[in-house]
């Protein structure tokens, strides 16, 4: 038999036939190695977490015309250019002057499932709109007009005039059932929304957008990405970020970044110092066997060996537990904060199994180091 | 010239003299009992000369190298090489069995070889029960495989120190029986005993008392035979 045989023989029996003392290592090892990968893994999955959190505060990336004005498709094709799993929605804007019982108001002309997505806080009393000739009105347009929601409302548009051709203009109107009132505590309240079809068969053209919200998932840089992407791809559309959004949502990430990495770090060190000890105990109540390995003629190198060869094989074992075990924690953790699933980080396994041997193997040299400067005669004396 | 010369040693921990200007002799294929009281430094004599402590004064001499002026490292190959330990406690590792403790001195040694180990379990009569574990022995096996992986190395010199201390008459006789074959073959013994019956074996018998010789003795009628009185 080779001598390296031998001396896997030795680790393997060593860890198999003292089970019950090795289980106790291979836990604390394996309890810190999941704790670290789980919260590695959450570490990294916060930013994806939290983009999808924050795009309940409203749109961070609005579209605008690049010279005179853009239509649906530029602002559609604009959008196709981000990913849909990172698009959360996004809602174009038309504004009108209209008039409402003889006063002027505006009207917006949207898309209400888009607006549902990119304005999530928005609150409708009643119902939203989603078919032909269906309002929402904003809640002071209901209160200047003492309208509720369910009663009925024409709406007129006066076309420009051609001023030299001196057509007769004819007021252009469309009847429209009020569906819900919107309050958003903002200047939203004093527009009337409706369906960028219906705000064309009023105003009897198709008319241009102003401004297209778009809410997309993901960091600063995701979104600058995206942002160069749009006004390197369209002529048509300049696309920008809400900075007062990004520049915030950048800044509560940060911070809670460095709390998951601050908890990692001290996880780390407990972890450490709790294999270390444990590695310590270990090698302690086998000073005896170290004794009589040295008497038998094993240089202290030889004993260092075998020692580190069981402990990394302990670290490798605990390791392997730790990255799966690491990703059910990590798993659970997110579904009940942020009730979405993590993504999984196949790198994270070889980097937990590495840094697992590394701590387990650094953790027990020093216990092993001293150990072998035992002189055997005095430990085999003992009693 | 001697396998084994103790020129003036001494052994002194602070006031008290373990081993006191001791001198003495033994001869290749020597078997050498040594009694003595409680506290005279048989172990201390035995632990030198077994490479496992440095005397304070005077040369220890194994085939002519002076053991005193060797380093750890080097006491740690002269030990490998040369010597063979039998203790009073049965020291195994608790987790390898029989034949793996065996191979375990062939391991540091030169090479493990199993069929080598299990010919020398059996020669100690334990062929059946090398695949088991220290604790699945009875006292005298574990003495046994002790005596074995003693052996394994072929070794110039082997030290036991109460070999028979914790065993029974009828394990005593087995591990006397042992030596007699091991002297028989050329192996040169120290084995140090309280029991008389046990140091009668021997060819001579070094008496110890507070660390100087106090008697030598040596046995006319040598036999290597166990007589129990
Ligand atoms: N490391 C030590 N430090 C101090 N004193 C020691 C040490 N080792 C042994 N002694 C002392 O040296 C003396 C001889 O001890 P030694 O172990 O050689 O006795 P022994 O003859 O083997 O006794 P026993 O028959 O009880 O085994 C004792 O008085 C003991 O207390
Ligand atoms: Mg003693």
């Amino acid at each position: 038999m080779s001598k390296q045989k031998m001396f896997f023989r030795m680790i393997i029996a060593s860890l198999l036939r003292r089970r019950s003392r090795m289980l106790v290592a291979l836990l604390s090892i394996a309890i810190g190695a999941t704790i670290l990968s789980g919260l590695v893994t959450i570490y990294y999955d916060v930013p994806r977490q939290m983009g999808a959190e924050f795009r309940n505060y409203g749109a961070n990336m609005i579209l605008t015309a690049a010279d005179e004005a853009f239509t649906r498709s530029d602002a559609e094709q604009g959008v196709k250019m981000i990913s849909s799993g990172d698009l959360v929605g996004y809602a174009p804007y038309r504004y009108e002057n209209v008039r409402v019982r003889e006063n002027p108001v505006v009207a917006a002309g949207t898309d209400f499932s888009g607006a549902k997505k990119t304005s999530p806080y928005w609150k409708i009393e009643g119902e939203w709109a989603d078919a032909s000739g269906e309002l929402v009105i904003g809640a002071n347009v209901a209160e200047s007009f003492r309208l509720k929601e369910g009663e009925a409302l024409t709406v007129s548009y006066t076309p420009e005039s051609g001023e030299e051709s001196g057509e007769v203009l004819v007021d252009l109107t469309k009847d429209f059932t009020i569906t819900g009132i919107l309050e958003t505590g903002g200047s939203e309240e004093d527009y009337i929304y409706m369906s960028l079809d219906d705000l064309a068969e009023l105003t009897g053209s198709e008319g241009t957008l102003d401004v297209c919200e778009v809410s997309v998932s993901g960091g600063a840089d995701v979104l600058q990405g995206y942002v160069n992407k749009i006004n390197s791809g369209s002529n048509a559309v300049r696309a920008r970020l809400v900075k007062r959004v990004t520049a915030s949502e950048t800044t509560v990430l940060t911070k809670l970044q460095a709390l998951v990495l601050l908890v990692t770090v001290v996880v780390l060190a407990l972890t450490m110092i709790c294999v270390a000890t444990t590695m310590t105990a270990v090698v302690a109540e086998r000073r005896r066997e170290i004794g009589l390995r040295k008497a038998i003629g094993a240089p202290d190198g030889a004993i260092l060996r075998e020692f580190m060869g069981e402990s990394m094989l302990l670290g490798l074992l605990g390791g392997i537990l730790g990255a799966v075990l690491g990703f059910v924690f990590a798993q659970q953790v997110s579904i009940r904060v942020f009730s979405s699933a993590i993504r999984f980080r196949p790198m994270l396994v070889p980097v937990t199994i590495l840094v697992s041997v590394a701590v387990t193997g650094l953790a027990s040299l020093m216990p092993v180091r001293s150990a072998t400067e035992v002189d055997p005669a005095l430990v085999l004396k003992g009693e | 010239m001697s396998l084994l010369e103790l020129k003036n040693v001494s052994k002194i921990y602070g006031e008290l003299h373990a081993l006191d200007n001791v001198s003495l002799k033994v001869e290749k294929g020597e078997w050498v009992s040594i009694m003595g009281p409680s506290g005279s430094g048989k172990s201390t004599m035995m632990n030198i000369i077994g490479c496992m402590d440095k005397p304070t004064k005077g040369e220890v001499l194994l085939d002519g190298v002076d053991l005193a002026k060797q380093s750890k490292r080097n006491l740690t190959t002269i030990r490998r090489d040369k010597i063979g330990l039998i203790f009073q406690q049965f020291h195994l590792v608790n987790y390898l069995t029989a034949v793996e403790n065996v191979m375990l001195a062939q391991y540091y040694h030169s090479m493990p070889d199993e069929k080598e180990a299990l010919e020398a379990l059996e020669r100690v009569g334990l062929k059946d029960r090398a695949k088991h574990l220290p604790r699945q022995l009875s006292g005298g096996e574990q003495q046994r495989v002790c005596v074995a992986r003693a052996l394994i190395n072929y070794p110039e010199i082997i030290l036991a120190d109460e070999p028979t201390g914790n065993l029974d008459e009828a394990n005593e006789e087995i591990v006397v029986d042992l030596f007699r074959r091991l002297h028989e073959e050329g192996t040169t013994l120290i084995v140090v005993t309280h029991d008389p019956e046990v140091a009668e074996v021997a060819q001579r018998t070094l008496v110890l008392r507070s660390g100087k010789l106090a008697k030598e003795t040596v046995n006319p009628n040598f036999t290597g035979k166990i007589r129990f009185s």
